[in-house]
């Protein structure tokens, strides 16, 4: 028998050096100079948040009239793992080669995806990842892909541009970059694009991916895109969704409704997705 | 301090190349100016009012005028907006600010009122830009002053150690003066205000204090009095002149530039190239602004940081540092043609090599030590890694800390600080403290290192400079060979193609007419 305890996936808690002891680093300032009263008010904060055994490491004078904390503390909650389901993008992992192959073989010509980091957002960085030659952590941009025609066109571009330039590259794939999200001015803009897609009747006609440092899947999902990627997505990861994807669509629509239907119940309820969900059953 | 032992033939031919280049690009700047060159002129006049627009938003003055000058036929503007102008206010009887806010609000329309005889205009104009360059002057001076009162002991040749330069982004100018004031507080030197992530492309500047913005705060006149003002109350409660930065850079560069003087800054985002090859604006726009901006701020003595800390964002940083080095060498030249002098040149350089390579640190010493060394008297402004940041904060602040080494061994003379955020945000109140506290540490306990040790001769790091210099070398041949339009075009800076044509604000350059008329050209110090 083990000498120490196993993982309770039913009960799963933050580790620190024991089992389940729930140990948790905060660090967080308060607008008031430091003094004892300031030590007692981080405490009790902490102590609402439901966390025990609370030990206040610093206080620390950052500026007049702020003070910075870094406490330790244990977390009395925990959380049931087994019952989690996460929405993911439902795609292969797959090498360029073997993406190249399949798009050769079962699409017989190629793919056009166009990229941009689109609104006021100007950086290029996400986008240049995943389509310039070069790629990303080793892992070549989606214009060295054979099969796949890759326009890259940059930062700033208006929701507007990008629908007309999906149109006359008659693209199949349209990915946007959202770095920037202050003021949720990423989610706005791609719930912007969706809306205009919708208004002109493009919604169906381009797979829509988001990809950023904050963006998830799941709140791709929300913003009516069909799927979203995180940071430290790579170029070949895009690539095969977009192949995965664009075949999932050439099968009737409904089988697609069957498969696609029962997975996005488990947590999206959001309008627009069940709303650009009926509209692919409809057509 | 150590140096390398670098071909100095090498460094000069490297600089005669820079002159080459820029050449036939001056005489375009000879004969060439832009709408916001001409916008920039009426400000120094002191035309600064807003015309209100529906939706109660200020539109400038300067740019209501400029567009009736401007119009599908660009010929009146070609004789430059001053000799419009001026003779209005002579026809009116009225002052600049007078003027101003009667022509932009449609009072008087400049092309069809009696024109004055044209010496008497000049005569004018003449007047009124001397009078113009004499209040930049009083701002230069009056800045000037409170560093020598407060013992500034700011160094472009970074003997003193790297001084710590940090960025507030909140959107809120009244918010960003609260994290200016912490910030120095905990011993920042320099405070830079981001701007909104889509100010560089607009075409005018906002107008008024701002509370709200995307990812920075909008650069205006209001806004930098603001926090200039909130800046000289805190350096003489610390007894330390604090610095403030801002951008001159995209469509409204001149501009910036004229109320960066006026509103005694002590730093500048600017760039010769920048903004052609990360804004896609148009290179003879920007080639033209850059000149006409690099006047003032040579008269205002400000302090330039150039952009090469972003070129190997997009390019592969250890393949491509040599067009970093190339870069410089071509600011430098630009910067001297419009009369500035190598202690304002602060040269930007971040080197943003793959952590993962071994011995990396060896060769960002040897990048940091060569554009040092390169450029002796100017002061050297050193960047922290972004690209290979991520959500680790911890890794991420020890990536910092290492820069914050690097920095102090080679001299660097501006450190920007990284924030353990990068990744994430904008740098939260409690994230700039951590990393000033980071510098602090670092500067301190590394101050003389620099002096203590010498470069193994061939060794590592001097290989990689000497390699580096060789690259630069033969980047420059062919960016001379080719011209630096054509260069552009071919892809030689940050892996970005541009062409001549192309690009936002092409339509704002236009010829000067032979009867052009803008005496700040004769008048600013060359």
């Amino acid at each position: 028998m083990s000498k120490v305890a196993q993982v309770n996936l039913k009960k799963l808690r933050p580790y620190g050096d024991i089992m389940d002891d729930g140990t948790i680093q905060l660090a967080f300032t308060l607008p008031v100079e430091p003094s004892a009263e300031a030590r007692e008010a981080a405490q009790q904060l902490v102590q609402k948040m439901g966390f025990e055994q609370i030990k206040l490491a610093a206080m620390e004078q950052a500026g007049t009239g702020f003070s910075f904390f870094v406490i330790y503390a244990n977390t009395r909650f925990s959380v049931d793992m087994t019952r989690i389901k996460v929405i993911k993008v439902d795609s292969e992992k797959r090498a360029r080669d073997e993406i190249d192959e399949l798009i050769k073989t079962q699409i017989g010509r190629k793919l056009v995806v166009i990229g941009a980091c689109t609104g006021f957002d100007a950086h290029t960085v996400g986008i240049d990842a995943i389509i310039n030659m070069k790629g990303f952590a080793g892992d070549y941009g989606l214009e060295r892909y054979q099969w796949l025609d890759a326009h890259n066109l940059g930062a700033q571009v208006s929701n507007e541009d990008l629908l007309r330039k999906a149109q006359e590259f008659k693209a199949d794939a349209v990915l946007v970059s959202k770095v920037v999200t202050q003021h949720n001015i990423h989610l706005k803009d791609m719930k912007d694009l969706i809306a205009r897609a919708e208004k002109l009747g493009l919604r169906d006609k381009f797979i829509f991916a988001a990809g950023g440092p904050r963006i998830t899947h799941p709140m791709a999902l929300e913003c009516g895109f069909d799927a979203g990627f995180g940071v430290g997505t790579k170029p070949s990861e895009v690539a095969s969704y977009v192949l995965d994807e664009f075949l999932r669509r050439q099968i009737p629509r409904s089988s697609v409704k069957r498969k696609l239907v029962p997975k996005l119940k488990s947590r999206v309820s959001k309008n627009a997705k069940k709303k650009a969900t009926k509209k692919k059953v409809k057509k | 301090m150590a140096h390398l032992a670098l071909n100095s033939k090498k460094v000069e031919r490297c600089r005669e190349l820079a002159e080459n280049i820029s050449q036939p690009v001056e005489s375009i700047i000879a004969t060439h100016s832009t709408l916001a060159i001409e916008r920039a002129v009426l400000r120094l006049l002191g035309v600064d009012g807003a015309v209100v627009q529906k939706g109660g938003q200020g539109f400038p003055e300067v740019n209501a005028i400029i567009d009736q000058l401007s119009g599908a036929d660009q010929s009146p503007i070609s004789r430059g907006v001053l000799y419009w102008f001026v003779n209005a206010m002579i026809q009116k009887k009225m002052t600049a600010a007078e003027a101003g806010r009667a022509a932009a609000g449609g009072k008087i329309n400049l092309l069809k009122l009696p024109v004055a005889p044209e010496a008497e205009i000049r005569k004018k104009a003449e007047e009124l830009c001397r009078k113009a360059i004499s209040d930049l002057v009083a701002s230069r001076d009056r800045r000037d002053s409170l560093r020598r009162e407060l013992g500034d002991k700011f160094d472009p040749e970074g003997k003193s150690g790297p001084i710590i330069y940090v960025i507030v982004a909140t959107g809120n100018i009244f918010e960003d003066v609260i994290q200016a004031k912490a910030a120095a507080q905990a011993g920042a030197d320099a405070i830079a205000v981001i701007r909104s992530t889509a100010q560089s492309l607009l075409d005018y500047i906002p107008h008024g204090a701002t509370t709200e913005g995307f990812g920075g705060t909008y650069a205006t006149q209001e806004n930098f009095r603001i926090m200039r003002e909130a800046l000289d109350e805190e350096s003489k409660k610390l007894g330390r002149y604090i610095r403030l930065t801002n951008y001159c850079s995209g469509l409204c560069m001149p501009e910036i530039a004229a109320l960066g003087a006026r509103e005694r800054l002590d730093f500048l985002l600017n760039d010769a190239m920048y903004g052609i090859l990360f804004r896609d604006i148009n290179m003879k726009r920007t080639l033209i602004d850059q000149h006409f901006s690099r006047r003032i701020i040579a008269l205002s003595k400000i302090v330039i940081h150039t952009g090469e800390d972003n070129y190997l964002t997009t390019a592969d940083a250890i393949e491509n540092g040599h067009q970093v080095l190339a870069s410089q060498f071509i600011n430098e030249r630009f910067a001297l043609n419009a009369g500035m002098s190598q202690n304002l040149l602060g040269l930007g350089h971040a080197l943003e090599m793959n952590p993962e390579h071994p011995n990396v640190f060896l060769l960002e010493i040897a990048r940091a030590q060569m554009t040092r060394d390169i450029f002796p008297k100017s002061p050297i402004k050193f960047m922290p890694p972004t690209r290979y940041k991520c959500g680790d904060i911890f890794y991420s602040h020890l990536m910092d800390a290492m820069f914050n080494f690097v920095g102090v061994l080679t001299g660097q003379t501006i450190q920007l600080l990284g924030m353990p955020t990068e990744a994430m945000h904008t740098p939260l109140l409690q994230d700039r403290w951590m990393s000033i506290k980071n510098a602090r540490y670092i500067f301190s306990g590394a101050k003389d290192l620099g002096a203590e040790i010498t470069y193994r001769d061939g060794g590592q790091i001097e290989r990689w400079a000497e390699k580096v210099l060789d690259e630069t070398l033969s980047h420059l041949e062919l960016i001379a060979g080719k011209g630096l339009f054509r260069a552009i075009e071919e892809r030689a800076f940050a892996e970005v193609s541009r062409t001549e044509t192309g690009g936002k604000g092409r339509d704002g350059v236009f010829m000067r007419d032979p009867a052009y008329l803008n005496p700040f050209f004769d008048q600013l110090p060359l």
